[in-house]
């Protein structure tokens, strides 16, 4: 199922927080030839201590952008999930479905039973994320991508055209609005095949990281309507420490996953991944490529399409032989190498480093976190009897997670698991909010006291 | 009307602490993250407190009246200065993180000075106390109802919506307060902003009656604030 194959990929990791000031490629990045040279042929280059000050200060500087640009999708996921729980009632009914990875039913007459059947409907539902998972590792540790990319594409298509036509119909309901089919099926059917072609082909940045978006939160909705209380609450619990330990044991299936991505030097599935600077495919043919780097606007080879917000144009990068003509007049013929662009590339410079490099230094976050966490704040809006306090006690703390976790991440730079702490954090604030701050609260406002 | 007075309400709660949001703070980074902290923080500080108070309410009797009011009183005095020592815990925070960004970095200063952070911090406490205090009532004000049709005040709406104005922009310049006393060390001003919160509580507490109470606790804060904020730049 879609779900499992997005939880399965639920870490945080950041490009490029190495080294800024050089054109290197970092083993956490997608590599890309830079400027003509080869990954692998550059001679390691040695950083001194000013260098390193640098980059961390570089890293902590840009670091609270990264985060900003991880707090506005996460934000929008919420909103979506919160309003559409708020208007739409269909998604906090309890129409006595559940769904087939939790069998066993929380309506029993004793507490004992109902913890009982909690506990073992989140135990069967973790065990099913983990063979997923599992299955999922092995699947891209023998390189069966078709099988992969298959099962990602059949996932998407679930979600795009079904949960979404599902959606559209219980929001016509709640406003009343009249609808024909005709009209309808054309709706579904330009919003699913945009959605698919955004995320497994290519597509503009901010529409591809709308879908993801959009179907994180259709997603969460599904969990937040077929999952029982208690049973929803203990698997945001076990998932947490799940991913805790998936990503960072080092025999965890995540984690095996991100170090083989990183030794091939390919992508981790874009399908997976919320990524906030460009997105890259893998398998794609080969082509001749273009960047436009300010300094040195050099044509050059590349092992990967990148799919870029900018327009793709003819192999000759933009560089039209009238341009080219006047250069040629300007500056006298030049004629580059390989060779000579090392050589170049090997002179210390003094220059600032290229303008992509900051906006390429973005982060990813999975898919499966964005669910998670509105699926939490979602159940927060649904069924907390303070109401939208606690919401926004959970909304706040999971934002204090993410910034967290970010910030271990900037320290650390390697892959780390983006659940646990947010998650705990929310789950604290939800209890604590819903039977402590709330009573209080309450009390405040009867009295008209403001603290 | 239902609408409408949401609408009122929420803008006139909400909009000062909005517009600075947007002016000052949307653009930067570092801000919003501060911002946000500032705002958990302040909500740490209200679930410590509550905890308090609920404890204390579960171990008495909660039949009598006179003795729950008094706990309440108790407990927002007691969350007033937990919100105080919040607020110095955040100081310490941002403090020590902009020393370890000024002892890498080339230049003299650090991208944020003390006195933004302060404007910041503040408006993240008082963001997060004028919403938990007014969400829940704008939610209800959107729904049918009639106000005060039990006899209670008709204005319960329109004084809420300002007292919750009052308070975000007190939580402002009692943020910028209390970070220059503890800057330049002047410890009176960090009991003066104290003893005003204290009073502050203490004022919507008791009250004279439904007009005279709005009137008095708004116009002595705002002086008392613009006075103190005047003596220490």
């Amino acid at each position: 199922m879609a779900d499992h194959v997005e939880h399965a990929v639920n870490n945080v990791s950041v490009d490029g927080t190495e080294g800024s000031r050089h054109t290197e490629t970092s083993p956490g990045r997608t590599e890309v030839e830079l400027n003509g040279q080869p990954p692998t042929a550059r001679p390691p280059l040695v950083l001194t201590d000013t260098e390193e000050d640098e980059d961390e200060e570089l890293t902590l500087k840009y670091g609270a952008k990264h985060v900003i640009m991880l707090f506005i999708p996460v934000t929008l996921c919420m909103v979506v999930v919160v309003a559409t729980i708020k208007s739409v009632s269909f998604y906090t009914q309890k129409d006595g479905q559940q769904l087939i990875y939790t069998p066993f039913r929380e309506d029993t007459e004793t507490v004992g039973q109902r913890a009982l059947n909690s506990m073992l409907n989140a135990a069967i539902m973790i065990s099913v994320i983990v063979v997923m998972t599992l299955v999922l590792v092995v699947l891209y540790k023998y390189r069966c991508y078709k099988v992969i990319q298959g099962w990602l594409f059949f996932s998407n298509l679930l979600l795009l055209f079904f949960f979404s036509f599902i959606y559209l119909g219980e929001v016509f309901k709640t406003y009343n609005v009249a609808m024909d089919y005709l009209t309808l099926a054309l709706i579904i059917w330009n919003f699913g095949v945009v959605g698919m072609i955004c995320i497994h082909w290519k597509g503009p940045l901010r529409l591809q990281q709308a879908y993801l978006i959009m179907i994180s939160a259709l997603m969460a909705l599904v969990f937040i309507k077929y999952l029982p209380e208690w049973t929803a609450w203990l698997i945001l619990a076990a998932i947490s420490v799940y991913d805790l330990l998936a990503v960072l044991c080092p025999k965890g299936p995540l984690r095996i996953l991100v170090e083989t991505a990183q030794e091939r030097n390919e992508p981790i599935f874009p399908a997976l991944i919320y990524s906030s600077t460009m997105v890259w495919l893998f398998n794609m043919a080969d082509s001749a490529e273009t960047r436009n780097n300010s300094s040195h606007p050099v044509p050059e080879q590349e092992n990967q399409v990148a799919v870029a917000p900018m327009a793709q144009p003819d192999d000759d990068g933009g560089f039209t032989p009238a341009w080219v003509d006047q250069q040629q007049h300007q500056l006298g013929p030049m004629q580059s190498t390989e060779d000579s662009r090392r050589e170049i590339q090997e002179l210390p410079s003094a220059r600032p480093p290229p303008e992509e490099d900051e906006e390429e230094r973005g982060v990813k976050l999975g898919l499966g976190d964005f669910i998670f966490y509105s699926m939490l704040v979602g159940k927060a809006s649904a069924t907390a009897s303070g109401d939208w306090n606690t919401t926004l006690a959970c909304f706040v703390a999971i934002l204090i997670g993410l910034c967290l976790t970010l910030l271990l991440l900037a320290i650390f730079k390697k892959a780390l698991p983006a659940l646990p702490i947010s998650i705990t954090f929310g789950l604290v604030f939800y209890f604590a909010t819903d039977n402590l701050v709330r009573p209080f609260m309450d009390q405040l406002a009867v009295h008209q006291f403001y603290i | 009307m239902t609408v409408a007075v949401f609408f009122g309400c929420a803008f006139i709660a909400f909009g000062p602490a909005f517009s600075l949001f947007v002016f000052t703070i949307a653009r930067d980074p570092l801000r919003v993250i501060i911002l946000i902290a500032g705002a958990f923080f302040w909500l740490l500080s209200l679930l410590l407190s509550s905890l308090v108070w609920f404890i204390s309410i579960k171990a008495s009797n909660s039949q009598d009246l006179r003795l729950q009011r008094d706990l309440l009183i108790f407990g927002v005095f007691f969350s007033v200065l937990l919100q105080e020592v919040f607020r110095f815990a955040y100081y310490r925070l941002l403090r020590k993180a902009t020393e370890g960004l000024a002892a890498i970095s080339d230049e003299d200063t650090s991208a944020i000075s003390v006195r933004q952070m302060a404007y910041v911090a503040g408006l993240g406490f008082g963001i997060m106390s004028g919403a938990f205090s007014m969400i829940n009532v704008l939610s209800d004000s959107l729904g049918p109802g009639t106000v005060g049709i039990f006899g209670d005040s008709q204005y319960y709406f329109i004084t809420a919506a300002l007292m919750t104005l009052a308070l975000t922009l007190l939580h402002t310049f009692w943020g910028v307060l209390f970070f220059e006393g503890c800057e330049k060390s002047r410890w009176w001003v960090i009991a003066a902003v104290v003893s005003l919160h204290l009073l502050v509580a203490g004022l919507v507490m008791f009250p004279l009656d439904a007009a005279g109470e709005l009137h008095i606790t708004r116009a002595s804060h705002y002086c008392f604030t613009f006075i103190h904020t005047a003596r220490v730049i």
